[in-house]
C-alpha cells in the first residue's frame, strides 16, 4: 500500500502507526485509553490493509500478552497505552524482558497519578518506563518531540527491539500525540529495516537463550523447523526452568548488560548550540520543543544557551551529560513532572555546577519563557 | 516419518514429575500426550502455553514448542501466538486459580472471540502451589488455609461460564474417569474454535488434607462419589446438584473462528 506515503499533515499518534507499518509491524493488540486512542483507531484501519491484524483485547494485561505471543509467531507487534495502562502492562513487560521478546509499547503520557487529568499531558512516566516492572533489567525508551519524530523514532524502536531482542517503549505525551504538523512518510530502503537474528544451527542444537558476546541470542519462530521454548521463569539457555544461583546470576546480569553493553549504538541525542554554550538545557519530548524556542529568545537576549535533547531516555546518555556538566556554568532540566530525569543528570555532575529543574505538573506545558526565566535567574547568581 | 509415540511428546530427561504423590496433574499430562500421539500432532506446529501454578509447570515435561508466562494470562499470550500464525495448534494449560480466578476475564473473552485454542483447565479446587488457599472453584463450606472456619463463597461452574461466553466445545471429566477425560481432550484438540475441557483433579496434599481426605485414594474416591453424568444431573434439582462434578460434553457446535472471520476483514480493508 502506498496511499499514506509522502508529505502529510497529521497527528503524532497517526505517525506512530505509519512508522510501525513502515518498520514491518503487522500485529497490534491494545485497549483504548486517552490520549493514545487514535493509535488504536488508525491501527484498526491500516493494519488489515497491509494484511496485518488489529485486535482489541479485554484489558492491557491481555494486550501486551497478545503482542508478546504474536511476536514469537513471527509478526512484528506493538501496543499503545497511557500511564495507567503501562502500569497494568508492567508485569508482562517483565515477561518480554525475561523471554527476550522483541516488541514495542507506546506510552502517550498523561497527567497522573491514577486517573489524573485523563486528557492532559505530562511527562511523569520517565521512571515507570525504566523501573515499572519488578527486578533488575535494562530497557530502551525513546521519546519523540515532533510528528516527524513519531514516524522516525517508531521505526528506530522496532529496529532496536528486533536487534537487541527486547521490548522498547516509546515515551510520547499528549502534546506530541495530539499535535498536528507536517511530516514525511517515506519509503524505507531494505537496509533501514532490521529484523531479529534467526538461528542457523541444527534443529537439535538450538538454544533460544544462548546469547553471544554482544548479548544477543538468535530467536526462532513458533511453527519453524526449530522447537522454541520461551519462559518468564528463570531459565537456562534451552528455556527450561533452572534455579541454580550461578544461572540466575548470569541471566539477571545479562538483562541489564545487553542494553548497557550496546548503549553507544542505542543512545540518540540531538545537540543544539552546544559548542560555546554557558548554560545547557537537557530536555526530551514536548519540553524539548519549548527548549528550542528558549534557545531563539536567549540568543536575542545575548545569553549563550545550548540544548541537549534526549531521544533515547533509557539507557541514559550519561557520557554526554557528564561532558556538558564539565564545561557549562549551569544545566537546566525542564520536564513536566516534579524532577525525574534531573536525578539522572545530577548523578553525572561531579563538578559542582548548579543543576536546576523547571517543573510543571498542572497539566500545562512548559513554555520557552518558563525555561528562559529560570536561566536568567541562575545567571544572576553566578 | 515414523509414528510418534506418546512419550515422544515428553521431555524424558526432566522426569520424574515434581508434583506431589497423589496429585492428578501427571494423569492429565499422560492423557494429554496420549491425545497428541493419537492425533500425531506435529511438534513444530504445536505450542503449549501455560500459566503459573502446579499445572502451569506441565510445559517443563512437554517437548513441543512451549510458552510459560504469567499467572492468569496464558490466554492472552496464546491469542497472540494463534492469531499471528493460524496454522499453529495452540494448547493452553491452566489451573482453576490461574485460568478461572485471576485469569477469568481472559477466559470469558477468548471464548467469546472464538479464538481457535484448546484449553485444558485442571481444577483441583484450591491454590496448590502456594499452599492450599481457596480459589474461585473451592466448594462452599470446605476448608482451605485461608478459609479456616469454612468457605463462604459458592464455587464457580466453569463449564457453564465458557458455554455462556460462546465456547464451541465445552466438556468436563475427572482424573478418576481418565479414559473419558483423554477422549474429551482428543476431541477438543481436533475441534476448530475455542474448546475447553475441565479436568477435576485430586490435591490430597492441601485440599484433601483439610477436608478429611488425606490420602490419594480417599480423595479420588470422594471425586468418584461426587461425580454424576449430564444425564444423571438432568433428574436432580439445583440443591441436589450443588457441588457435584457433572461430567460429559456440554457444547459441541460449529462456527467460524476468529482467524477465519478476520480474513474477511482483511479483504474488505484491502478493497476499501
Amino acid at each position: 500500500m502506498t496511499l499514506n506515503k509522502g508529505i502529510r499533515f497529521v497527528q503524532g499518534n497517526e505517525a506512530i502507526v505509519e512508522g510501525a507499518i513502515a518498520a514491518g509491524a503487522r500485529f497490534y493488540a491494545g485497549y483504548p485509553i486517552t490520549p493514545s486512542t487514535e493509535i488504536a483507531e488508525v491501527a484498526s484501519i491500516r493494519l488489515p490493509q497491509e494484511e496485518g491484524m488489529y485486535i482489541q483485547m479485554e484489558d492491557e494485561l491481555g494486550s501486551i500478552a497478545a503482542v508478546i505471543g504474536a511476536s514469537l509467531s513471527g509478526k512484528k507487534s506493538f501496543t499503545a497505552t497511557s500511564g495507567p495502562g503501562l502500569s497494568l502492562m508492567a508485569e508482562n513487560l517483565g515477561v518480554a524482558i525475561m523471554g527476550e521478546v522483541p516488541c514495542v509499547l507506546v506510552d502517550v503520557q498523561r497527567s497522573g497519578p491514577s486517573t489524573g487529568l485523563a486528557t492532559k499531558p505530562a511527562q511523569g512516566d520517565v521512571m515507570q518506563s525504566r523501573w515499572g516492572t519488578h527486578g533488575d533489567h535494562g530497557i530502551i525508551v525513546l521519546s519523540p518531540s515532533s510528528v516527524q519524530d513519531c514516524f522516525d523514532i517508531t521505526i528506530e524502536a522496532f529496529n532496536f527491539a528486533e536487534r537487541y531482542r527486547t521490548p522498547v517503549i516509546i515515551l510520547a505525551d499528549a502534546i506530541i500525540g495530539h499535535l498536528k504538523e507536517k511530516a514525511i512518510f517515506r519509503d524505507l530502503k531494505a537496509d533501514e529495516i532490521i529484523s531479529r537474528k534467526k538461528p542457523e544451527v541444527n534443529n537439535s542444537d538450538y538454544k533460544p537463550f544462548d546469547f553471544d558476546e554482544e548479548g544477543i541470542a538468535p530467536l526462532a519462530t513458533y511453527g519453524s523447523e526449530y522447537i522454541l521454548r520461551i519462559s518468564g521463569s528463570t531459565h537456562d539457555e534451552k528455556g527450561f526452568p533452572c534455579s541454580r544461583p550461578d544461572n540466575a546470576d548470569k541471566f539477571v546480569r545479562h538483562y541489564t548488560d545487553k542494553i548497557e553493553k550496546n548503549n553507544k549504538k542505542i543512545i540518540i541525542t540531538r545537540k543544539y548550540n552546544l559548542e560555546d554554550a554557558e548554560y545547557v538545557i537537557i530536555a526530551f519530548g514536548a519540553s524539548a520543543r519549548s527548549a528550542l524556542g528558549a534557545l531563539e529568545i536567549a540568543k536575542n537576549r545575548g545569553l549563550k544557551v545550548g540544548l541537549l535533547q534526549l531521544i533515547t531516555i533509557w539507557p541514559f546518555a550519561a557520557k554526554e551529560v557528564r561532558e556538558i556538566c564539565n564545561r557549562s556554568k549551569a544545566v537546566i532540566v525542564p520536564e513536566m513532572n516534579l524532577g525525574q530525569i534531573i536525578g539522572e543528570v545530577k548523578k553525572e555532575n561531579s563538578f559542582g555546577i548548579p543543576i536546576v529543574g523547571v517543573n510543571k505538573v498542572n497539566s500545562e506545558m512548559i513554555t520557552p519563557y518558563d525555561i528562559l526565566e529560570k536561566i536568567e535567574e541562575v545567571a544572576k547568581c553566578l | 516419518m515414523s509414528l510418534m509415540n506418546y512419550d515422544d511428546y515428553l521431555v524424558k530427561e526432566k522426569l520424574p514429575l515434581f508434583w506431589c504423590a497423589g496429585c492428578g496433574n501427571g494423569n492429565v499430562l499422560g492423557a494429554l500426550v496420549r491425545s497428541f500421539a493419537r492425533l500425531q500432532l506435529d511438534k513444530n506446529k504445536t505450542v503449549v502455553v501455560t500459566g503459573i501454578g502446579c499445572w502451569g509447570k506441565a510445559d517443563d515435561y512437554i517437548s513441543t514448542n512451549t510458552f510459560h508466562g504469567t499467572h492468569g494470562r496464558a490466554l492472552g499470550f496464546a491469542t497472540g501466538i494463534k492469531l499471528a500464525n493460524p496454522e499453529l495448534k495452540v494448547v493452553v494449560l491452566m489451573g482453576d486459580g490461574d485460568g478461572a480466578t485471576i485469569g477469568g476475564n481472559h477466559l470469558i473473552h477468548a471464548a467469546r472471540r472464538n479464538v481457535d485454542l484448546t484449553v485444558i483447565l485442571v481444577n483441583n479446587l484450591n491454590y496448590g502451589m502456594t499452599g492450599g488457599q481457596y480459589s474461585s472453584t473451592t466448594p462452599e463450606n470446605s476448608y482451605t488455609t485461608t478459609s479456616p472456619y469454612s468457605h463462604v463463597e459458592d464455587g464457580f461452574d466453569l463449564c457453564r461460564l465458557v458455554e455462556g461466553a460462546g465456547g464451541t466445545f465445552v466438556a468436563r471429566s475427572t482424573v478418576y474417569n481418565i479414559i473419558e477425560l483423554q477422549n474429551l481432550i482428543t476431541e477438543a484438540l481436533n475441534k476448530k474454535g475455542f474448546s475447553f475441557v475441565e479436568a477435576i483433579s485430586p490435591c490430597p496434599t492441601h485440599y484433601g488434607r483439610l477436608n478429611g481426605k488425606k490420602t490419594a485414594p480417599e480423595m479420588l474416591n470422594w471425586i468418584k462419589e461426587n461425580t454424576i453424568t449430564i444425564k444423571q444431573a438432568e433428574k436432580l434439582n439445583d440443591e441436589e446438584k450443588k457441588d457435584k462434578f457433572i461430567t460429559g460434553k456440554f457444547v459441541d457446535i460449529d462456527k467460524d473462528d476468529y482467524s477465519t472471520k478476520y480474513e474477511k476483514i482483511i479483504e474488505i480493508a484491502k478493497n476499501s
